[in-house]
C-alpha cells in the first residue's frame, strides 16, 4: 500500500524503493514506476502508430490504382481480403475504420498522455512518482488487452470494424462481428484513460515540489492537467454509448435504431423507436474534446522545446495557460459542428457555429505566442527544435482550414469531402505527431541517458516534412473538387476522375513517408546502444526533470527538489549562463561560478 | 457527361443559392491565405534573424508587441463578420426559405444500400402512400398499390430528372443506414437519416448531366452509390415524365426497375 499512501511524504517513498533491485517482471513488465509505464505506453503507441500507418499505405495503393492487383501484399493477405490480389471494398472499409481508431486511440493519445504525460509530468513537478502508482499500472494493463483485442478483430468472421472510426449506427449495428470487438476494446481503452486521467489530476494538484506554484509550472504540465480533465469528463459518455451500441448489437435493444428499417429488402427484426443521431451526439461529445486531448499535450511539448532552444522565456506564458484552459472549457460546447448536415434546426446550428468561431480565438492566441517566442531568441536548430518549429505553420494550416468547415454555409459544400481529411490530418499528423517527435528527440536523453543521432534526426525531419505535405496539401484540392471521403474507388465519379492524378501523388508521398520512418526506427534503437552519453541536463534546460539523473532511478530525484523561480528563466541579464534552472537556489549561484544577480 | 468541368477547384455552380456559398468559400480562403502568408513571412524572418550564432544572445525581456493584439483583434472582427455577415445569413436564408408548395416540384427520395430511389407525384400532384412493411424487391419504395393517389406516381432508380429554372423540394429519407445526398454542382448536401424525412430544396440554373454522390460511409458499396442528375429543359422533363408514367390500371411498382442495379462502373 505504500504506493498509494505516500502523498505528503514523497521523499520517504523514494528511499523505500531506491535501494533494492526489483525482479525483472516487477521492474519492466508489471512496473509501478511512472517512467517505466510511460515508456511502455510510448513504445506500444509507436508500434501502433506505425501499424496504423501501414494500413493506410495499403489503402493508398487502391486509391492511386483502383482495381489493380497490389504487388506482394495482394497475395499475402488471402482471398477474402484481396480476391485476386485486388483489395475488396469491405476490406478497404476495415482498413479505413481501423486506421482512424488505431491512430487516435491506440497511437496518438497513448503516446501523448500515457507516454509523455506519465514519463515527464512527475519529473517536471518534482514528484517521485504518480499519486497512485498501482492505478497507473492498472491503466496500462487495461489498455494493452484493449489494443490486442482491437487488432484481433481482423481475424473475426467478416473482418474488423468497417463503419468508420465514428461507427455511426445503424450501419455499425448491422455490421459483422468485428464491430462487437471494436466496442469491447473501446470500453477497455476508455476505462484505461479514465484511470490515467484521475491519477494525473491528483498528482499535479497534490505532489508538486516545494515552491512549485501553479504559475511556476512548466506549460507542458498545465496542458496535461487540462487534458486530464477532458479525458475524465468527455470519455464516460462514449463509454456509455459504446455499451448501448453493444446492447443494440447483442441484446436486441434499439437505442440507436428507429422503427421500420429495411436492410437488403428484409425488415429488420428490432423493436425500433431509437435514434441514430443520439449516437452521433454522444460520440462527438467525446470526440471533439478528443481533438484537444490530441493537440494540448503537443502544444505543451512545443512550448518546452521552443523555450529551451530560443534561449528565452516563452512569450505570453500566462496567456498560453489561460488559452488552454479556455480551449478545454469550449471544447465541450462545439461538438455538433460535426453534425451540421444531419438536418438540425437553425438555432442549434447557429449556436454551434458561433461556439466554433469562439474556440478558434485561443488557438490563434497560442500560435501568436509561439511565433512571438521566436522573436528575440538565439535559436538553436537541433532536431527537437526543427520538429517543434515545423509544428507552428503546420498546425496553422490545420487550424485555418477548420474555418470553412466550422461555418455552416461553406460546410454544406465541404462536409465529408477530402477537405476534412486534409484539415484534421494537418492538425494531427504534421501538427501533433511532429510535436511528439520533437518530444521524443528532446526527452530521449532523459529516458535513456543517451542522445539520439542528430544527423539521422535531421534527415528524418526534412524528408518527413516534405513527404507529409505532399500527402495532405493535395487533399484540399480534392475536397474543393467535391470528392467524398471513404470512397473505395474515387474514379466512379467524374469529379473524382478530375483529381485522380493527385491520388497518385499522395500515395507516393505516403509510401515515402513510410520509408523515412525507418530512419527514425534505426536511430531510435541504434542510439540506445551507441548514442553519446549525457549528464543530467544535456540541453541546458531550466525545468525540474533536468535535475534528476539521466535516466532517473526509481524515486526520480537524488535530493528532494525545491523550486526557486519561473519555468523558463533563460538568458537572464547579468548571469554568466544563459539558463537559470528552477531548481538552483540563487545563493548557490545559477549553475555558474561567480555570477550573482 | 462533360468531364471537362471538373478540375482541382470548385466545379461550376448551377444552382440559384450556390453563388453565396462559393463567395463565402472564396472570401474565407483569401482571408486564410493572407493570415498564413503574413505570419509565415514574419515566422521565417524570425528564424533567420534570431538564429544562434557567435556573438548573438537572446533577449530576456518580453517584447511589447502591440501589433499582435491588433492582429488578434482584426482576426476576431473578420470572424464575426464571416459568421454573422456571410455564413449565418446564407445558411438561414437557405434553410428557412423553402419554396412554396405550389411553385415547386416535389420529389421523394429514399436512399438504400446502395441506390437512390426517386418518387414523383405524377399528373395528380399527389404522392401515393408508402409503408416500410410493403417494401420488396419489386417495390423498393413500399408504395401502397391500393392508394389511388399513387396510381400515376413515377419512380426511378439512380436517375434523377429535374426541370431547369424550377424550385425542386426533395424530401429525403433512408430505409436502412445513414447516407448523404450530395450533388456538388448544385451545392446541396443532406444526410439521410433513417426514421426521419428531411426536406431540402434547390433550383437549377442550367441544363446538363451531372452526378449525385453518397457522402456518408454506408457500407461496402458506398463508393458506387451514385446517381445521374439530369437537369432537363421543361419540355424534355415533361417528355421524360410522359414516357415513364405508369400505364393506367397497373400497380405503379411495375414501372420500377430492379432494386439492386448492377454496380455502375464507368
Amino acid at each position: 500500500m505504500s504506493e498509494t499512501t505516500h502523498v505528503g511524504h514523497e521523499h520517504g517513498h523514494a528511499q523505500d524503493h531506491g535501494h533494492h533491485e526489483l525482479p525483472f517482471w516487477r521492474k519492466w513488465i508489471f512496473s509501478v514506476d511512472h517512467k517505466v509505464i510511460g515508456i511502455q505506453y510510448a513504445v506500444t503507441a509507436l508500434v501502433f502508430l506505425f501499424f496504423g500507418f501501414c494500413l493506410m499505405m495499403m489503402m493508398r495503393w487502391q486509391l492511386a490504382y483502383p482495381g489493380q492487383p497490389m504487388p506482394v501484399f495482394g497475395k499475402l493477405l488471402g482471398e477474402t481480403a484481396m480476391p485476386g490480389g485486388v483489395m475488396a471494398p469491405e476490406f478497404y472499409n476495415q482498413l479505413g475504420a481501423m486506421h482512424g481508431t488505431i491512430m487516435v486511440f491506440l497511437g496518438v493519445v497513448p503516446l501523448a498522455v500515457g507516454g509523455f504525460g506519465n514519463f515527464v509530468t512527475p519529473l517536471q513537478i518534482g514528484a517521485p512518482d504518480m499519486a497512485f502508482p498501482r492505478l497507473n499500472m492498472a491503466s496500462y494493463w487495461v489498455f494493452l488487452p484493449g489494443c490486442i483485442l482491437m487488432i484481433s478483430s481482423f481475424f473475426a468472421p467478416g473482418g474488423a470494424a468497417q463503419s468508420g472510426w465514428t461507427s455511426y449506427p445503424p450501419l455499425s449495428v448491422i455490421a459483422p462481428t468485428g464491430q462487437t470487438i471494436w466496442l469491447l476494446s473501446m470500453v477497455l481503452i476508455i476505462t484505461s484513460s479514465l484511470l490515467g486521467s484521475i491519477n494525473f489530476i491528483v498528482t499535479i494538484v497534490q505532489m508538486r515540489a516545494k515552491g512549485l506554484t501553479y504559475w511556476r509550472l512548466p506549460f507542458f504540465v498545465h496542458a496535461q492537467l487540462v487534458t486530464a480533465f477532458l479525458l475524465l469528463l468527455a470519455f464516460p459518455p462514449l463509454e456509455a454509448a459504446s455499451v448501448l451500441q453493444l446492447m443494440d448489437r447483442l441484446a436486441g435493444s434499439s437505442f440507436f435504431l428507429p422503427s421500420g428499417l429495411v436492410v437488403s429488402g428484409e425488415q429488420l427484426k428490432v423493436a425500433g423507436g431509437g435514434s441514430p443521431l443520439l449516437w452521433q451526439h454522444l460520440f462527438w461529445f467525446l470526440a471533439h474534446p478528443e481533438v484537444y486531448v490530441l493537440i494540448l499535450p503537443a502544444m505543451g511539448m512545443v512550448a518546452e522545446v521552443v523555450a529551451n532552444n530560443t534561449r528565452k522565456p516563452l512569450w505570453g506564458y500566462r496567456l498560453l495557460v489561460y488559452s488552454v484552459v479556455f480551449l478545454g472549457f469550449m471544447s465541450f460546447v462545439v461538438w455538433a459542428h460535426h453534425m451540421f448536415m444531419t438536418g438540425m434546426g437553425t438555432t442549434m446550428s447557429t449556436f454551434f457555429q458561433t461556439t466554433t468561431m469562439i474556440i478558434s480565438i485561443p488557438s490563434v492566441v497560442i500560435l501568436t505566442c509561439f511565433i512571438m517566442s521566436l522573436y528575440g531568441g538565439n535559436i538553436r536548430f537541433n532536431t527537437p527544435m526543427l520538429f517543434a518549429t515545423a509544428f507552428i505553420p503546420m498546425f496553422a494550416i490545420g487550424g485555418l482550414t477548420g474555418l470553412p468547415l466550422g461555418l455552416t454555409a461553406s460546410d454544406i459544400y465541404l462536409h465529408d469531402t477530402f477537405y476534412v481529411i486534409g484539415h484534421f490530418h494537418y492538425v494531427v499528423a504534421p501538427g501533433t505527431l511532429f510535436a511528439l517527435f520533437a518530444g521524443i528527440y528532446y526527452w530521449y536523453p532523459k529516458a535513456t541517458g543517451r542522445q539520439m543521432n542528430e544527423t539521422l534526426g535531421k534527415i528524418h525531419f526534412w524528408l518527413s516534412f516534405v513527404c507529409i505535405n505532399f500527402i495532405f496539401m493535395p487533399m484540399f484540392f480534392q475536397g474543393m473538387a467535391g470528392l467524398s471521403r471513404r470512397l473505395y474507388d474515387p474514379t466512379v465519379y467524374a469529379h473524382g476522375r478530375g483529381v485522380q492524378a493527385l491520388n497518385v501523388v499522395i500515395s507516393y508521398g505516403a509510401w515515402g513517408l513510410g520509408l523515412v520512418q525507418l530512419v527514425f526506427i534505426v536511430n531510435f534503437f541504434m542510439s540506445l546502444k551507441s548514442g553519446a552519453r549525457v549528464a543530467e541536463n544535456p540541453w541546458n534546460a531550466t525545468t525540474l526533470e533536468w535535475a534528476a539523473p539521466s535516466p532517473p532511478g526509481h524515486g526520480n530525484f537524488l535530493t528532494e527538489p525545491v523550486v526557486y523561480r519561473e519555468p523558463y528563466e533563460y538568458s537572464v541579464p547579468g548571469k554568466a549562463n544563459d539558463y537559470s534552472p528552477q531548481f538552483v537556489a540563487e545563493a548557490e549561484g545559477d549553475g555558474s561560478a561567480g555570477a550573482r544577480a | 457527361m462533360d468531364e471537362k468541368i471538373y478540375g482541382w477547384w470548385l466545379p461550376p455552380d448551377v444552382s440559384v443559392h450556390g453563388a453565396k456559398i462559393d463567395q463565402l468559400i472564396s472570401v474565407l480562403h483569401w482571408f486564410m491565405l493572407l493570415l498564413f502568408v503574413g505570419w509565415g513571412i514574419f515566422f521565417v524572418w524570425c528564424l533567420f534573424r534570431f538564429r544562434a550564432r557567435p556573438g548573438h544572445t537572446a533577449l530576456y525581456a518580453p517584447v511589447k508587441a502591440m501589433a499582435t493584439k491588433y492582429i488578434e483583434a482584426a482576426v476576431v472582427v473578420v470572424e464575426v463578420f464571416l459568421l454573422f455577415g456571410l455564413s449565418t445569413p446564407v445558411w438561414l436564408a437557405y434553410k428557412n426559405n423553402v419554396p412554396e408548395d405550389a411553385k415547386a416540384l416535389h420529389v421523394k427520395i429514399v436512399a438504400e444500400q446502395f441506390a437512390w430511389n426517386f418518387q414523383y407525384a405524377g399528373k395528380d400532384g399527389k404522392f401515393g402512400k408508402s409503408d416500410a412493411a410493403l417494401i420488396s424487391g419489386d417495390n423498393p419504395l413500399g408504395v401502397d398499390p391500393e392508394d389511388p393517389d399513387g396510381k400515376d406516381d413515377i419512380t426511378s432508380v439512380n436517375q434523377f430528372h429535374v426541370p431547369v429554372h424550377t424550385p425542386v423540394v426533395v424530401e429525403i429519407s433512408s430505409k436502412d443506414v445513414i447516407h448523404s445526398f450530395n450533388i456538388p454542382v448544385l451545392r446541396v448536401k443532406q444526410d439521410t437519416i433513417p426514421g426521419q424525412k428531411i426536406p431540402i430544396w434547390f433550383e437549377a440554373t442550367q441544363t446538363g448531366h451531372f452526378e449525385l454522390a453518397c457522402a456518408q460511409l454506408c457500407g461496402l458499396g458506398h463508393y458506387r452509390m451514385r446517381a445521374d442528375v439530369l437537369i432537363d429543359s421543361p419540355e424534355d422533363f415533361a417528355k421524360w415524365q410522359a414516357e415513364n408514367a405508369p400505364p393506367p390500371q397497373e400497380p405503379p411498382a411495375a414501372a420500377a426497375p430492379d432494386n439492386q442495379p448492377a454496380p455502375e462502373k464507368k
